[in-house]
């Protein structure tokens, strides 16, 4: 019986691991089994090397492995590049007649995918299907649990190919049970498995969903561009309009367009689209429109690594915009927290007027877990405009009125009798331009000191284990989460994940960190942007910063290994 | 009819005396108090440079945005309330430069939006400079042998993306152009209306006395459903200048394709407890 299982599927872009591994991650959360997915993937279509890692054990998982014990190489290249990344006992399942694999290597489990495929199916496609039912018999599932993900996964297909899949998963069921290698792994069930698979882009759209956004737009930009997918999915039903940008620039346009108008709307892209929307980022401060945005990170500069992961934006998503303005901005560790923190962000920006956040990298956009169904009661949307029955009470609005908590009631063109002005000029209260020296000082006052004010009560709290007497404390932000948390799990060393990163929790981390015997910040950058953050705001220097930049996330092998080194 | 001075605003003026844009903003209330719906349902919307401040000086909504990004507002603004009427005031640099791919998209997006470029070919806010409308050969401080770039034609470009209303007006002739915007307003569909506005201050070339000479009113003889007979009008410049409705063709717009027309306007739409839970069973 093994606690635990990873499984890599790799091969060329294009032949379908991602559907072997998505079939796969159903088939054990249907077996009640925890799974994290990630995928690894190069920037072409056609080619390369790509890998879809799955980890599957009996209690909830949040990071990766960094050695598989299954590997299923869909192509030659596969064995080379990944057979240093097979735990000792692992097990390669390869088709040395179609690769043209003539060496021999005790890990290898040869078995003929393509002819299976095409004996049960007709045709080479069907392996996939064949590899599936490999895997599901080398770790003792039933074959009955398979066949019934697979009629999900095809759903829609016609019968004839539903059922040369199940076939062809049967063939290659049956080649493992007939062989020494059936059962190898065998796992231990757990006592809970989440209802839902799901990564951290679904769980964003599904929170914007849920928010009422009612306006998505965004031009394509990997990892972010899956949000726009999943909203454009259920867009009909919702009544939600998403429209494909011309550019970025447009895209942050028209998303402050629709809200001044009264519509919750959001935008999301990744670190170059950003860099486009930062003009943008300053006008909704300007002109105090709320607007909610995605930011994917990943690895610059420039196009940099445009399917990997990077946490090194930080810095620059802090300081987008020229001006002064306030914002607050989301870093989620997990799908859940990305949910959650989608839906408060819309109301955060709604009340406080104000581009809010929600900073998110390749590596939790792209994977996914087993997760229990969103507690809608506590994802719930407020409102903080003028409703339609009090606007009809309204005269001698102004937009800009000057108030103790820095925010302006919000009325929608229209729904008022009044006439509304807004500007990226400075402005009067009445949202005309003004040059007046004494104004000024009171918008800038509005905008910066009086907002903050209010968004300082509301501070998403960092997520600490506590552990009391811990030898070292890890900090971290966004997907770094799973990693550190496995970490100080088996080391015993205490780890604090910040899910807002700013306006920045000063006093909780202060009081934290106020017994630390050592802090280490973890990050997926080079530039150590949380410490130098951490510094800033608390005057508390870490002792030490754990940093990757090499376009890879941290799995829990890797990062136990560094703080090792560390204690 | 609403009087065209239901729509004056208190914000006090800052043109330059003499300037075309105060024709523009004649034209625009007269148009508005035509078109006969109240202020609290119009929004102008623009970018930066002068014909940017023209919303500030109507009653009516205003959003002035950024420069050069009031085409991509205005649509998500129709987009989020289709009973607002949305107009844009921009210039040739705001519009045709700045904004140049928005211009472009916006003309296929193809929302019911209508667009005022106050064209003076020349850039008044930063002082004198070269637009992307200046004639060739004009000298300025920056260009001083004369432009060296082909002039942007404007309304050739949005007959051949498809736009389905295109015309040229003239800020001294406001009842016109009124005219002209209130077709405008009427079609569905981007429409844009490019009036040529002199700049007294910084546009020594195209003053007043320039565009008279050149400029004729089309008659009812020009038929401006022909396509190619409308390239041809657009193209006609410098010598004669034709004013007048250039080219115009029934289109779908947004509204009526991407099926908000037939939804309750997004604004609308109630959000307090929007159901999520039977797509979460998609991801189970």
């Amino acid at each position: 019986m093994n606690t635990e299982l990873t499984i890599r599927i790799c091969g060329e872009a294009g032949q379908g691991m991602q559907t072997v591994g998505e079939t796969l991650c159903s088939l054990y959360q249907q077996a009640g089994l925890n799974i994290f997915a990630n995928q690894d993937y190069m920037s072409r279509v056609r080619g390369g090397n790509n890998f879809f890692q799955l980890r599957i054990a009996g209690e909830p998982l949040y990071t990766p492995r960094a050695k598989a014990d299954i590997l299923v190489a869909l192509d030659a290249a596969s064995i080379g590049l990944h057979a240093p990344a097979l735990n000792e006992g692992g097990i390669i399942i390869l088709d040395k007649k179609k690769t043209g694999i003539t060496q021999e290597n005790k890990s290898f489990c040869d078995v003929p995918l393509s002819d299976i495929a095409i004996k049960t199916g007709g045709k080479e496609i069907f392996l996939n299907a064949v590899a599936c039912g490999a895997v599901s018999a080398l770790s003792a599932m039933e074959f009955e649990s398979l066949a019934k993900v697979l009629r999900k996964v095809f759903s829609g297909k016609p019968e004839e190919i539903i059922n040369k899949n199940l076939d062809a998963a049967k063939a290659g069921y049956d080649f493992i049970n007939s062989s020494p290698r059936k059962n190898t792994f065998s796992l231990k069930k757990g006592s809970h498995a989440g209802a839902m698979v799901m990564n951290g882009n679904q769980a964003i759209a599904l929170g914007a969903i849920r928010a009422g956004c009612k306006f998505y737009t965004a031009y394509p930009m990997t990892p972010s561009t899956s949000i726009m997918d999943t909203i454009a999915h259920y867009a009909e039903q919702f009544h939600i309009i998403v429209e494909q940008a011309e550019d970025e620039v447009a895209a942050i346009n028209m998303a402050l367009g629709a809200s001044f108008a009264g519509v919750r709307a959001m935008t999301g892209t990744s670190g170059g689209g950003f860099a486009l929307m930062v003009e943008g980022v300053s006008l909704a401060g300007m002109t105090e429109t709320p607007v909610v945005v995605a930011l994917s990170q990943r690895p610059g500069p420039a196009t940099g690594f445009p399917t990997r992961t990077e946490q090194a934006d930080l810095n620059f998503l802090l300081h987008a915009g020229h001006g002064e303005f306030a914002r607050a901005v989301f870093s989620p560790g997990t799908a859940e927290e990305a949910f959650y923190l989608t839906v408060k962000a819309f109301n955060l920006a709604e009340r406080y007027q104000i581009p809010v956040f929600i900073m998110t990298d390749q590596h939790l956009a792209d994977s996914s877990r087993d997760i229990d169904a969103f507690d809608t009661g506590n994802a719930r949307v407020k409102r903080f405009i003028i409703s339609k029955e009090e606007s009809k009470k309204i005269s001698g609005y102004k937009r800009y009125a000057l108030t103790d908590s820095g925010v302006s009631p919000r009325a929608l063109p229209s729904w008022i009798e009044d006439v509304i002005y807004v500007d990226s000029d400075e402005h009067t209260e009445e949202g005309h331009i003004t040059e007046d020296a004494d104004v000024r000082v009171s918008m800038v006052e509005k905008r910066l000191y009086k907002k903050y004010a209010g968004l300082k009560t509301e501070i998403e709290k960092p997520v600490s284990h506590n552990t009391e007497g811990a030898k070292a404390i890890l900090i971290g932000f966004g997907s770094t989460y799973g990693a550190i948390k496995e970490t100080a799990e088996k080391l015993g060393t205490d780890c604090i994940h910040l899910p807002q990163i700013w306006p920045f929790p000063t006093e909780e981390l202060t009081a934290l960190l106020a017994k630390a015997k050592k802090t280490i910040s973890v990050e997926n950058n080079a530039g150590a942007q949380l410490a130098g953050l951490i510094r800033r705001e608390t005057g508390i220097k870490t002792d030490a910063s754990i940093l990757k930049f090499d376009g890879r996330p941290f799995d829990a092998d890797y990062l136990i290994d560094r703080v090792r080194k560390e204690l | 009819m609403a009087n065209p001075q239901d729509f004056n605003s208190t914000d006090p003026i800052a043109w330059c005396p003499g300037c075309g844009d105060f024709g523009i903003l004649n034209a625009v209330k007269k148009a508005l108090a035509a078109w006969g719906k109240a202020p609290k349902d119009i929004v102008l919307v623009s970018g930066i440079g002068q014909a940017a401040k023209l919303p500030h000086y109507i009653k009516g909504n205003c959003f002035n945005g950024l420069h050069g990004r009031a085409l991509p507002a205005a649509s998500a603004i129709k987009i989020a309330n289709r009973n607002l009427t949305v107009l844009v005031t921009t210039g040739d640099g705001d519009c045709y430069g700045e904004g140049g791919n928005h211009f472009l998209h916006n003309i296929r997006r193809n929302t019911d939006i209508t667009v005022i470029v106050h064209n003076n070919q020349i850039y008044g806010l930063t002082k004198g400079q070269a637009s992307p409308t200046t004639d060739p050969g004009h000298a300025t401080k920056i260009q001083s042998k004369g432009v060296i770039l082909n002039a942007f034609q404007p309304l050739e470009a949005a007959i051949a993306l498809g736009a389905g209303f295109v015309a040229r007006g003239f800020s001294a002739d406001s009842s016109h152009l009124a005219g002209l915007i209130t077709e405008g307003m009427k079609h569905k569909g981007f429409s844009l209306i490019d009036v040529l506005q002199p700049c007294v201050t910084f546009n020594k070339v195209n003053t007043y006395d320039w565009y008279t000479k050149r400029i004729y009113k089309l008659d009812e003889k020009y038929d401006p459903v022909n396509k190619t007979a409308a390239l041809e009008k657009a193209a006609e410049w410098p010598d004669k200048i034709p004013i007048g409705i250039i080219y115009r063709s029934e289109t779908k717009d947004y509204g009526e394709k991407s099926g908000l027309d037939s939804m309750e306007p997004l604004v609308e739409q109630p959000i307090d407890d929007i159901d999520i839970n039977p797509i979460l069973k998609d991801f189970s």
